[in-house]
């Protein structure tokens, strides 16, 4: 698998903005039976909102630029193909598997030029990263729509900031550079591959935390701890009331 | 008067008394007094001595399991490792320390109130009781007396004669709070002008937070955020020893196709589609960089205003009244993006002086 993430990054050549992400990636000349079946996956499951050429229309966005980070997040992530027109992709079961993730990710990036699907070997070295410093990050750029613990918050018009802990360094990483949906992109010129990793280092981290107060309720903060206590603890207290005041028979 | 009062002697014991039916019209009819409108029926306890001797045994399993569970806590407490963990439904990863001597303390205390309630609903005494009110007004012959030890005090203090120092205590009582009004100035100093400017002037580089790198256009792509600073934040914070100005020179930076503007604050202020608005909300001043980066809306995490960035950053939703101030940018002679001039209005929330 690992292989075959290294073949994906190929036909972006020229385009990848910054040479630590990209380094191992290698121009290798097999990709033309990746690209040829990525093609027929493509007309059969895409090219129907996404235009036969990837142009776009009426039900969907046109593919070229987005790059093969983009259609491997989002194909990866199942959020594509869409189960229903909506306000939102939601993360599900993938459709495809990894093999045809990578085969639609060479085809579609044919269409034109975008960010490629960083190395693994690169990803894993957010190990190394600092996670003071990731958290500094997150709290500046990411915990305003996902939340101060990853769990994720409310956009408009029934779109969300989805929660973290589903997903991988791997796929946090290509949704800094590619922007999905209402997420904006973080490039990484303004946001530095190291600096992407030590993110991805303080989410690894946010995911261990436990609860060792008791129950979670989600990590979304006062207002639902609030509503927890005001409708269930004071709902107690009114029950205990009630049977205090009640006649006895 | 003494009727007001309950005769602990004759409380109705139904072990003792239960006997038949006359002892019980007894003592009812030996309640002070019935509440007006409402028929006093007997409990089933009253009546049935199987009944009481039922809720009798019920209350007393509540304190005898009260008293299981206090020993279960300190068993808890003793042989359960504080760094142990147990995963639960619901709960996720959980510390079992925390968890059983939660619920063993709490359970014990639970069982005395509801045993104690239980007792006193099934089995106390149930009379009605009226408490008469005391008179508020003291008798005659105590305020008489207080009377007289006040001008007994007066007379054997001296102060009617003594105007030197009579005059002098008043004096210094008056005086006394003078203090408390003066250190009202701590509230101070007002602020002289520090709300309507920020450290943005022309020419300072723009630089993304916390890296403090300086930015050039092409670093910014189509639908790209930066929360960014200006170049000079760190020296000033030091200068400062405090985060004011971080506070008010927060700006975000995004970049649409130039296409999708529909207005800006002036002629230009956008540098090839990259537009700098200020980060705090013009509500109650929360930073805010919740960006969709399609519909260009910005929204703010604490009471959901929404901003249209592609519009003037116009507040198009929610309690936010006024636009987000927008930073003119340009590009300086090295290619990196620096603010055109500082902000024209204040930025952040608003405040009395405010014009």
């Amino acid at each position: 698998m690992f292989l075959a993430l290294m073949v994906v990054g190929i036909t972006f050549a020229g385009i990848s903005t910054v040479a630590t992400s990209t380094t191992s990636q290698a121009l290798i000349g097999s990709n033309e039976t990746l690209v040829d079946k990525g093609s027929q996956l493509y007309a059969e499951g895409c090219s129907s909102c996404h235009g036969l050429q990837g142009q776009g229309g009426s039900d969907g966005p046109t593919l070229a630029g987005v790059g093969a980070a983009s259609v491997h997040f989002q194909v990866a992530t199942g959020r594509m193909p869409l189960a229903a027109p909506g306000a939102q992709a939601m993360r599900k079961k993938p459709s495809y598997n990894e093999e045809e993730v990578l085969a639609l990710a060479s085809y579609i990036s044919t269409f034109g030029p975008g960010p490629a699907i960083p190395a693994q070997d690169f990803i894993d070295q957010w190990v190394n990263a600092s996670v003071a410093e990731g958290g500094e990050l997150y709290r500046t750029n990411c915990a305003q729509c996902h939340n101060f613990a990853g769990s994720g918050g409310a956009l408009t018009d029934g779109k969300y900031a989805p929660g973290l802990m589903a997903a991988s360094p791997l796929e946090i990483y290509e949704a800094m550079i590619t922007g999905p949906q209402a997420m904006p992109k973080f490039s990484e010129a303004t946001l530095s591959p190291e600096a992407k990793l030590a993110i991805i280092r303080y989410i690894e981290e946010l995911k261990k935390q436990e609860n060792p107060g008791g129950i979670s309720l989600g990590r979304l903060g006062p207002v639902v701890e609030g509503l927890f206590l005001w409708t269930v603890g004071l709902g107690l207290l009114i029950g205990f009331a009630w049977w205090i005041g009640a006649r006895v028979r | 008067m003494t009727n007001d009062r309950l005769d602990l002697d004759n409380v109705f014991d139904p072990d003792k008394n239960n006997t038949n039916e006359t002892a019980l019209e007894k003592s009812i009819s030996k309640a002070p007094m019935v509440a007006p409108g409402i028929d006093h029926y007997p409990r089933r306890t009253d009546i049935d001595p199987k009944a009481a001797k039922r809720a009798e045994r019920q209350v007393a399993t509540m304190f005898a399991l009260s008293g299981l569970f206090t020993i279960l806590f300190i068993v808890a407490y003793v042989a359960i490792d504080a760094t142990a963990r147990i995963s639960l439904p619901l709960f996720g990863v959980t510390s079992t320390s925390n968890l059983f001597l939660g619920l063993t303390f709490g359970t014990a205390i639970l069982l005395i109130g509801t045993g104690a309630i239980h007792w006193a609903k099934k089995l106390m005494s149930d009379v009605e009781l009226v408490q008469e009110r005391k008179p508020m007004q003291p008798k005659v012959e105590d305020q008489q007396e207080a009377l007289e030890m006040a001008r007994i005090g007066a007379q054997e203090s001296g102060i009617g004669e003594r105007k030197l120092i009579r005059r002098t205590l008043l004096g210094a009582l008056g005086l006394f709070p003078l203090p408390f009004i003066v250190m009202l100035r701590d509230l101070g100093p007002a602020p002289r002008g520090e709300l309507k400017t920020t450290a943005w002037t022309r020419g300072l580089p723009i630089v993304t937070d916390i890296s403090y790198q300086k930015i050039r256009p092409d670093d910014i792509p189509v639908g790209n955020l930066v929360s960014a600073m200006p170049e000079n934040i760190l020296e000033i914070q030091h200068q400062d020893h405090n985060l004011n100005e971080r506070g008010k020179s927060a700006i975000i930076l995004v970049r649409m196709r130039p296409e999708d503007i529909k207005s800006q604050q002036g002629e230009g202020w956008d540098y090839q589609g990259i537009l700098a608005f200020s980060k705090i909300c013009t509500h109650a001043g929360c930073p805010i960089a919740l960006y969709e980066q399609r519909t260009h809306h910005l929204l703010c995490p604490c009471h959901q205003s929404i901003f249209d960035l592609s519009d003037s950053a116009q507040a198009i939703f929610g309690p936010a009244r006024r636009r987000l101030p927008q930073l003119a940018i340009e590009v300086n002679s090295e290619g990196y993006l620096v603010a055109r001039a500082g902000f024209q209005e204040p930025v952040g929330p608003s405040f009395w002086e405010r014009s």
